[in-house]
């Protein structure tokens, strides 16, 4: 089944838990003791509704203070689809997770309270559903029962969100916008009576209507090396499978590729997914290649296409999130984990802070706090093969892992 | 040589053409399996002889493939498991040719680590972290691969793939590792280790579906079949076995029952059902009204049970 990944981010006032939580009872995919467990918790917090956001809120913390404050993953389905929901706070002390959130995304829901239309949160979202290039962005504008289903209302926010439209970056991306009561469920799987004005999907129509393959990749194929299987065994005496998941583009039998970083010529004899051989695999693949020649290829190693060379340098400039409550310093010392490469780097520059509203950049001041988000420039102990982030996400995207707690650090996407 | 597949009936993998495009959760799960030996040294496979730990098995065989699955298995065993469930553990393991350690929990107990719980609802849930713990420290594993979900509970919801464990096993989870992309970070000390999660974004569903269209054999009691069993709390409990507690005033009646989760049995439950294939299971799953740890008992005692468990050093 098709599976597509949605990234959320909004506080608790802006009623995300329940639009949520009103996706997954529409779609049937709340199970009775589910229910009933928040029926129960409504009624002791003398609720005169069911609180959905119960559903989704997970750790004890967030319930005590009745905010979201990591990544929760949440599981629906319809016949059609399955959905997984990366649900993140909306404040920007908690940029990061939202940053986290997007990376695994193909569809970003941004939440407007009908109420309070866009606001500075707003901005953000979007800064990091641009960012991240998240190719399908739906508006929803919730809480509709608060300004008594007023189309007027709705047009305002829409023009709105639409002049900050006008700020991206990203011109392929697919902006919708959808009226919503999450509350009394308008819009959300069922259409709305109370706002026969809209004619519009609902959010669940729209979801339905995505494509989870389509990507902005350019079609460059890459093949990161993850490791080589050697059985060693007596009917595989000589079989030297490389293992890797396929990215930007396909794979087919024939195709004459080179190895990075040896720059090695070859052509792959074989695909195999499990025991089986495929005459072509398409990006997302995880699979097992094998060459026609007796090559040199490990972990790290890269194979692709001999007219798509990737860039290959020892010397980057990205746009990173900072993740880490040890602040990112000029001059400091790094691993790089790109694609299956880890290489001790050097931070050469932090060169400025952006702003996440569109407004732009201002001096960095040689260091970046969590949340932050500001280009850099990077000095490897070895080359990496890669291309921009806008090229191939996957190889235009890295972490910064710290050399002494081994914390994940940072991201980057690189320039 | 090459064996094309013109038509797939999978309904999760399609070929068309001989053209491969994988099951995304299928690819994900062979992915990290693949990250996990590629990053650790001393890895091994939790296996309880249930379904997860099954469907992860039959996800580590076609990682490695054409090379055996390069690590052992490890079963930490409560005492308390259904024959059946261990009768297929051993046949699995001489099929693979893998190696399999078991570590027992009555050890500890009798080594007065661990104190058995007692009364209605005692069971040996809990008592295995302790175990699973000294097994880990024991063989030096740096890498537990387990097959927990995030969709099965809600502190589970927030587990990453890679989630770092300190000395003591205890999960930190306000300060997890954000992970992004495909991108996960394998870097720890020494004496800290990593619990690995290939199949968390698969749902209930999912794994059901994948076992059918794998034909993946599970054991019996995932079928319907006629069990003496008694009720409580509306719960249906088996009583053919002294380890699951019965009062004297608890009836035994014989239902045609299947389970959903094969745990402890002293604090797993089993449904009415007469899905006896597992065409009519996945069906069954569909249509399903209650989650599928509703039948853990273990899950009830708090609404933060299970997350107070992990912080612990609980799988």
């Amino acid at each position: 089944m098709d599976v597509l990944k949605i990234a959320t981010a909004g506080s608790v006032d802006d009623g995300k838990s329940t639009l949520i939580g009103r996706l997954l009872y529409d779609t049937k995919s709340l199970t009775d003791d589910k229910l009933e467990a928040i029926k129960k918790s409504s009624e002791k917090k003398g609720y005169d509704y069911l609180d959905f956001s119960l559903a989704t809120d997970g750790l004890v913390a967030e319930r005590e203070q009745g905010i979201t404050i990591d990544v929760a993953h949440i599981y629906f389905s319809t016949p059609r689809k399955s959905y997984i929901i990366a649900d993140t706070p909306g404040h920007i002390e908690y940029t990061r997770n939202m940053v986290t959130g997007a990376s695994t995304s193909q569809v970003a829901l941004i939440l407007i309270d009908a109420r309070k239309g866009v606001i500075e949160q707003t901005y953000r979202h979007f800064f990091i559903n641009n960012l991240l290039r998240i190719k399908e962005v739906i508006v929803v504008v919730n809480k509709m029962d608060l300004v008594d289903y007023a189309e007027e209302v709705f047009e305002d926010i829409k023009a709105n969100f639409e002049k900050l439209n006008t700020n991206s970056t990203y011109d392929e991306q697919n902006v919708s916008y959808v009226p919503v009561s999450a509350l009394n469920g308008d819009n959300v799987a069922n259409k709305s009576e109370a706002m026969s004005w809209y004619d519009g999907e609902t959010v669940l129509e729209r979801l339905e209507k995505i494509d989870s393959v389509t990507s902005n990749d350019i079609d460059f194929v890459r093949f990161p090396i993850q490791s080589v299987i050697r059985p060693k065994t007596e009917q595989f005496h000589d079989f030297r499978g490389f293992t890797g998941k396929i990215y930007g583009g396909s794979l087919k039998i024939g195709d004459e590729i080179t190895v990075l970083p040896s720059l090695t010529k070859s052509k792959i004899k074989e695909i195999y997914f499990y025991d089986k051989v495929f005459d072509r695999a398409s990006p997302g693949s995880s699979v097992t290649i094998t060459l026609e020649d007796e090559v040199n290829v490990t972990r790290g190693d890269m194979l692709v296409k001999n007219d798509q060379l990737p860039i290959v340098n020892k010397e980057i400039s990205a746009t990173v999130c900072w993740m880490d409550n040890k602040q990112l310093r000029a001059g400091s010392k790094y691993f790089v984990q790109h694609n299956t490469n880890r290489v001790l780097s050097k931070i050469s520059a932090v060169k400025n802070t952006i702003t996440t509203d569109f407004s732009g950049s201002r001096p960095s001041e040689g260091k970046l706090d969590l949340n932050e988000i500001g280009e850099i420039d990077i000095k490897l102990s070895k080359p990496i093969f890669y291309d921009s982030f806008v090229a191939n996400k996957a190889n235009g995207s890295f972490i910064l892992i710290d050399e002494q707690t081994n914390a994940t650090a940072g991201v980057g996407f690189i320039n | 040589m090459n064996n094309i597949l013109q038509e797939i009936e999978q309904p999760k993998t399609n070929a068309q053409e001989g053209v491969l495009t994988m099951n995304a959760l299928e690819s994900e799960a062979i992915y990290i399996f693949r990250e996990v030996v590629a990053q650790f040294e001393r890895p091994v496979l939790l296996f309880s002889g249930g379904k997860d730990s099954i469907t992860l098995v039959r996800l580590a065989q076609k990682a490695f493939w054409p090379a055996k699955i390069p690590f052992p298995l490890m079963h930490i065993d409560t005492g308390h498991n259904f024959p059946e469930t261990i009768a297929f553990r051993d046949k699995l393991v001489e099929e693979l040719g893998v190696e399999l350690i078991v570590r027992n929990v009555q050890d500890a107990i009798n080594q007065g680590k661990v104190i058995e719980e007692t009364g209605k609802y005692a069971s040996r849930n809990m008592l295995q972290t302790t175990t699973l713990l000294d097994a880990i420290e024991e063989f030096k594993f740096d890498a537990c691969i387990g097959g927990a979900r995030r969709d099965e509970e809600k502190a589970r919801a927030k587990e990453r793939v890679f989630s770092v464990r300190d000395d003591f096993g205890q999960w930190d989870e306000k300060n997890q590792r954000p992970e992004l992309f495909d991108l996960l970070n394998g870097k720890i000390d020494l004496g800290q280790n990593v619990r690995v999660f290939p199949i968390s974004n698969w749902t209930e569903l999912d794994v059901w579906s994948y076992i059918e269209s794998e034909e993946i054999e599970i054991p019996s009691i995932y079928f319907a079949h006629q069990r003496s069993v008694f009720l409580r709390d509306g719960l249906i409990w088996s009583a053919e076995d002294e380890v699951v507690f019965r009062a004297e005033d608890e009836v035994v009646e014989e239902r045609i029952v299947r389970f959903r989760t094969v745990g402890d049995m002293s604090c797993t439950a089993a449904v009415e059902s007469n899905a006896d294939t597992i065409q009519k299971v996945v069906a069954e799953i569909r249509d399903s009204k209650i989650s599928e740890r509703g039948a853990r008992i273990d899950d009830k005692r708090s609404e933060a049970a299970m997350e107070k468990r992990k912080q612990q050093g609980y799988f």
